[in-house]
């Protein structure tokens, strides 16, 4: 760890992927800087290179050119278990990432393999899964859950490694509203709690929800980065890489001089604008 | 666009419920639906509400291939697909599910799409033809002789639709047919399934969570809550009833959140964009 490094920084990366016509480029000279504690979303289509992004700042993955570094130490000189102290990575299935035979068991795993003692281990699942709304659910076994519930204990799961920083792949694809809205307020009491979260999506109610600052990527290359009210304003941006704003932002773009003001990202935003004096007047409100 | 409705029923359901062995409740628990030849009904419901449980059943797969005890009136096109195989009502319903992965099985593109048709006895003569027109269908034509699993998963689940639509189906249903794609993977779907309804008059059914999407393209809303029909009607209609949903964890369209937000008594609130700029008389 180095005192005042960013959590994570990118400087320069490229990553290929080999193929036998000569490698498919993922990452195209990609330069970030998360500084600890921001929640970063990271946006585009399939293909765009988000999930390089992910597992390059886990140590799955290496640049072929550039540099990744966590905490200030480049991960090529760690290996993938010192990362994960330091880095959670949450799969976009949970199908792919749950084994154990038991929820208590899922969330034991993690702090185990860190070494953890057990009767903190303890502690952790105990908090975890009541922060989770897992309590009752300790002693099912992960398939015999419904898919939103699995998804949970698949976050909880990393949750209990405490990891300063987590990455969290498409986290609520194919998820209800009900659910979505638990793993937003999960993501909100990780940036509460000062961990550094990279949420790799294209769901724009999530990112603006979470997101302090949006990347969006496009054929490996970083095209926008700064707060959602500006990229998901840019409409010219959302155009090329064919991502659609919340509807509210589209209509508050819409309206007249919709151009000339900060763009509405939630629905009580669009109220507030529209209540105000400059609005009143297009549809005589109340 | 005119919806080519006509008066016939083509899914007609009465009192359906649907248990699964050793589940704790019905996962289709007095559902009533008839819905009428070439409309576009959109379905929303927490997962679990019973969504894919009503496709398994209109396809036949449950009780045939899934076991569970299905009691009340089941009539597609005429015909209850539990009195006959699998295979025919393929001839009537095709239903995609949200994971093309589960769906896909041949080596080929070409041999993915006439899968089905074989098992159809469709005369082999005739399989190029069909398995061509499937494929041009869902944009695919390009990529015949590729690995199913070496395409993208925008293209994965058009395959998925094409290895169904090469079949001829009256009826389309689509079972959270975006949830695993990316924003250019759920235009693409939802536009062939548009196509396939405005052009071709199919019957499409088509749940997903993406209310605004359905808002925009859909005849009608049926809501599911616990295995029966709690909401149904217009997106409009169904729609504003912003509160009710509430109650039931949906989420209305964030322009119809806004609109009723600000005239609370309002019975035509919009629920897309453009309906919005024009219910605010800004359009």
């Amino acid at each position: 760890m180095t005192a005042n490094a960013p959590a994570l920084a990118m400087a320069d990366v490229r990553y290929i992927y080999p193929s036998p016509g000569g490698g498919v480029v993922a990452l195209d000279g990609v330069t970030i800087e998360i500084p600890p504690g921001q929640t970063l979303a990271v946006a585009g289509q399939n293909g765009s290179g988000k999930t390089t992004f992910g597992k390059l700042v886990n140590g799955l993955l290496h640049p072929a050119s550039g540099s990744v570094s966590v905490h200030g130490q480049d991960t090529t000189a760690r290996r993938v278990q010192d990362l994960a102290r330091h880095v959670g990575y949450v799969f976009q299935n949970p199908n792919h990432q749950l084994f154990a035979r038991s929820v208590r068991e899922e969330l034991a795993f993690g702090p185990r393999n860190l070494g953890i003692a057990e009767a903190e281990i303890d502690r952790r699942i105990g908090e975890v899964a009541e922060a989770f709304g897992l309590t009752g659910q300790l002693g099912d076994h992960p398939y015999h859950l419904g898919f939103p519930i699995r998804k949970l204990v698949s976050i909880a799961s990393v949750v209990t490694m405490r990891p300063s920083i987590m990455v969290l792949d498409e986290p609520t694809t194919g998820q209800d509203h009900r659910t979505s809205d638990a793993i937003v307020r999960v993501i909100q009491e990780l940036r509460d709690s000062g961990v550094t979260v990279v949420c790799i999506s294209h769901d724009m109610d999530l990112v603006v929800a979470v997101a302090d600052r949006v990347v969006v990527l496009q054929a490996g290359r970083v095209v926008a980065d700064g707060t959602p009210r500006v990229v998901l304003a840019d409409q010219a941006t959302m155009s090329t890489t064919r991502l659609r704003p919340p509807q509210v932002t589209r209509l508050s773009l819409a309206l007249p001089g919709g151009a000339d003001r900060p763009a509405a990202l939630t629905v009580d935003e669009l109220l507030r604008d529209v209540r105000s004096a400059g609005l009143a007047r297009v549809e005589g409100l109340p | 666009m005119t919806p080519l409705v006509s008066d016939a029923p083509i899914v007609s359901i009465a009192d359906l419920t649907v248990s699964y062995v050793g589940a704790d409740r019905p996962a289709i628990d007095g559902l009533d639906l008839e819905i009428a030849a070439g409309e576009y009904v959109g379905i929303i419901g927490l997962n679990g509400a019973g969504k894919t449980t009503l496709g398994l059943c209109l396809n036949g797969v449950v009780p045939h291939a899934i076991p569970a005890d299905v009691t009340g009136k089941l009539l597609v096109a005429g015909i209850d697909p539990r009195t006959r195989r699998v295979q025919d009502t393929a001839r009537t319903v095709g239903v995609v599910f949200d994971n093309p992965e589960y769906q896909l099985s041949q080596l080929t593109v070409v041999e993915e799409v006439a899968f089905g048709l074989e098992n159809l006895g469709v005369d082999p003569a005739e399989m190029p033809a069909r398995i061509a027109e499937a494929l041009a269908l869902v944009g695919l034509e390009d990529v015949e002789e590729r690995s199913p699993l070496s395409l993208s998963g925008g293209q994965q689940q058009r395959l998925a639709l094409a290895s169904v639509l090469v079949m001829r189906p009256t009826v389309l249903f689509l079972d959270e047919p975006t949830a695993y794609l990316d924003p250019v993977g759920k235009a693409d779907m939802l536009a062939i399934a548009d196509r396939l309804h405005g052009e071709d008059g199919m019957t499409v059914i088509v749940a997903d969570h993406e209310v605004e999407a359905l808002a925009e393209i859909a005849d009608r809303i049926v809501v599911l809550d616990a295995g029966r029909v709690v909401m149904d009607g217009p997106p409009a209609q169904v729609l504003a009833r912003v509160e009710e949903l509430a109650k039931r964890e949906l989420r209305v369209p964030q322009v119809t959140q806004f609109a009723h937000a600000l005239r609370p008594d309002a019975q035509d609130l919009p629920v897309t964009v453009e309906g919005a700029l024009a219910w605010l008389g800004a359009g």
